[in-house]
């Protein structure tokens, strides 16, 4: 089968499969849903169900576009913004912003995505720069550096939470990463942030393609490479803060939904990109349906699941990577 | 020795080093236009920093470059990447893009943003792999090509560049010989027929003498010897610059020279 064929397969396969299990999931909880609605229950389905699932795609859809950015970035399919630290330092900055209790609008836009990306920048910067030996990326030092600066940050959240316990309850699920706050004012905090950030990484695809074979061939190719670097970070931080700042870190859904991807389609990221947004809403969508049902009415947190199936998915690609790792 | 319009690349007293310790001092050399021009010199000498200060990857401390009569300084990296064409002495491939498509990455430089290449973009990369005879791996993954095969797709991701100029650093340095003639006999037929500069750093000097009308000899971050190659390898250059012995032979038939090396002292020793 040609590439591109296989290419609108999939992005006609993944949007149906988005739509098909966005009309379940809306059906599934523990009011049970008849028609015709009552009040109560237009409330239910429109109010609280279905923002919850479109806010759910939305944040699957940022995150697997960051973890691509940051795959193309590292040229190593094991990064992630949740295992680099990105998602820890976005953490912080959006818990500063409700603790401060600042509330700022910056041309209708609210201040916890700005504080969150102001965490997510700091966090990458510094992983980044750590992360290289040699003017390239290196993958131990990588991972190193993502775990003592998401330890860091996550330290810094946790101390200002102990300090704060009256707050906790508002905030704990940050640690955790949820939807259970999930309204439409959610959606439209994060939506500019999200489709913004796709569309310019898009237009960012076949240089990152050109990243894929070294910065110096890339350079060699007419690439810019040291602006283009800064572009692909700030582009990642924009959509984890978004993502962040309404859900909390949700760990590996970067890592694995560009990841299954790539085994199908190839590293073409001109292609890659599309897919793994969807995948990466999808397959958020699936991980917070049976969240919010596996145990009903009692609600898992999403990042709980989605870190229980992907840790040990980051274990299998890591073994398989041993080489790469020397 | 030459006019401005012959000359592919004209180097006037460059000097690079990191944090004050020189690494080239004062190169100046200039490249006609369809030359085939070697650069030699024992290792640390200075030849890939040479070609990094000439493809933008490093900045000169002094001096400047003068590519196709425009200094180099003021052209953009993407301008630069239409002008030259680079390749490295080995590359790893770490993900499985097919031949074809990363020969067409040699195409970037002319695609306008968010647009995908054209019927005359296919057209050239057809052209550059027909050259380097690698269009019968077009399908194939670079991850799963053998070193001279994936050699030759990177000298025709350079050529879909369609560049005046042609950077080389020790391009054959990990293949074995057939590969390396092959891709010497390919190059100098560029040059001949496509009308193609090349400038290629050479770590094997039978292999310079053979192929390079010019060569330029380093030592120690500077220039040493400049000319053709019956000039510039010589007994006494090869002694003062790599503190070998060397025994020259002609070639029968094609006039060139061939180097057999000796330890220092050892031809004395044997009464030669």
């Amino acid at each position: 089968m040609k590439p591109q064929t296989k290419y609108h397969l999939f992005l006609l396969g993944l949007s149906l499969g988005l739509i098909l299990t966005g009309w379940v999931a809306l059906g599934l909880g523990p009011a049970r849903l008849s028609f015709p609605l009552s009040p109560l229950q237009q409330k239910i389905f429109f109010g609280l169900r279905l923002p919850r699932i479109i806010l759910t795609v939305l944040v699957g859809a940022a995150l697997a576009v960051t973890g691509l950015l940051f795959q193309g970035l590292f040229r190593n399919p094991l990064a992630d913004p949740y295992i680099l630290g990105t998602s820890s330092g976005a953490a912080l900055g959006a818990t500063i912003a409700v603790l401060s209790g600042v509330n700022f609008k910056l041309l209708g836009l609210s201040a916890r995505p700005f504080f969150a990306f102001a965490g997510a920048l700091l966090a990458t910067v510094l992983v980044y720069s750590f992360g290289r030996r040699r003017n390239r990326p290196a993958v131990t030092m990588m991972l190193l550096a993502g775990i003592a600066v998401s330890a860091f940050f996550s330290a810094v959240t946790a101390l200002l939470l102990y300090f704060r316990q009256e707050e906790m309850g508002k905030i704990i699920f940050w640690q955790m990463g949820g939807f259970s706050y999930a309204r439409w004012a959610e959606v439209k905090m994060v939506l500019p942030y999200v489709v913004g950030g796709f569309l310019y990484s898009r237009s960012l695809a076949s240089e990152l393609n050109l990243l894929l074979l070294g910065e110096e061939k890339a350079h060699q190719l007419g690439l810019a490479v040291f602006s283009f670097q800064h572009r692909i970070i700030f582009t990642a931080s924009v959509l984890v803060a978004a993502a962040v700042s309404v859900s909390g870190p949700i760990g590996f859904i970067g890592m694995v939904a560009p990841h299954i991807m790539r085994l199908f389609l190839g590293p073409d990221h001109r292609m890659l990109l599309p897919v793994s947004a969807l995948a990466g809403g999808l397959l958020l969508l699936l991980a917070d349906t049976l969240a919010r049902t596996i145990l009903s009415p009692v609600e898992l947190p999403v990042g709980v699941l989605t870190s229980f199936i992907g840790g040990p998915f980051f274990l299998y690609l890591l073994n398989k990577n041993r080489l790469a790792m020397k | 020795m030459f006019a401005p319009s012959q000359l592919a690349l004209s180097v006037e007293g460059l000097s690079f080093g990191y944090g004050g310790k020189p690494l080239l001092k004062k190169i100046s050399f200039q490249v006609p236009v369809q030359g085939f021009t070697g650069i030699v010199g024992p290792n640390g000498s200075g030849k890939t920093t040479l070609l990094k200060c000439l493809n933008k990857a490093l900045t000169p401390t002094e001096g400047r470059v003068i590519l196709a009569g425009q200094d180099l300084s003021g052209i953009k990296v993407k301008a630069l990447a239409r002008l030259m064409g680079v390749v490295p002495q080995q590359w790893e491939a770490s993900f499985p893009f097919t031949a074809w498509e990363v020969v067409m990455m040699g195409r970037f430089p002319y695609l306008p943003p968010w647009t995908g290449e054209g019927e005359k973009d296919r057209e050239i990369v057809r052209a550059a792999m027909e050259a380097t005879n690698t269009w019968a791996l077009a399908d194939r993954p670079v991850t799963e090509l053998s070193g001279g095969e994936r050699q030759r797709i990177l000298i025709a991701q350079a050529l879909a560049q369609t560049p005046r100029l042609l950077l080389l650093d020790e391009p054959t340095s990990h293949l074995d010989i057939s590969q390396t003639l092959e891709i010497s006999e390919l190059l100098t037929e560029l040059v001949r027929k496509n009308g193609l500069t090349v400038l290629a750093v050479f770590h094997d000097l039978n292999l310079a003498a053979r192929y390079c009308q010019e060569l330029i000899m380093l030592k120690e971050g500077q220039v040493y010897a400049l000319g053709p190659p019956e000039k510039v390898l010589t007994t006494d250059n090869l002694a003062a610059v790599y503190g070998v012995e060397t025994m020259i032979q002609q070639v029968p038939g094609t006039g060139k020279t061939h180097l057999i090396f000796f330890p220092k002292g050892e031809l004395l020793k044997r009464g030669y």
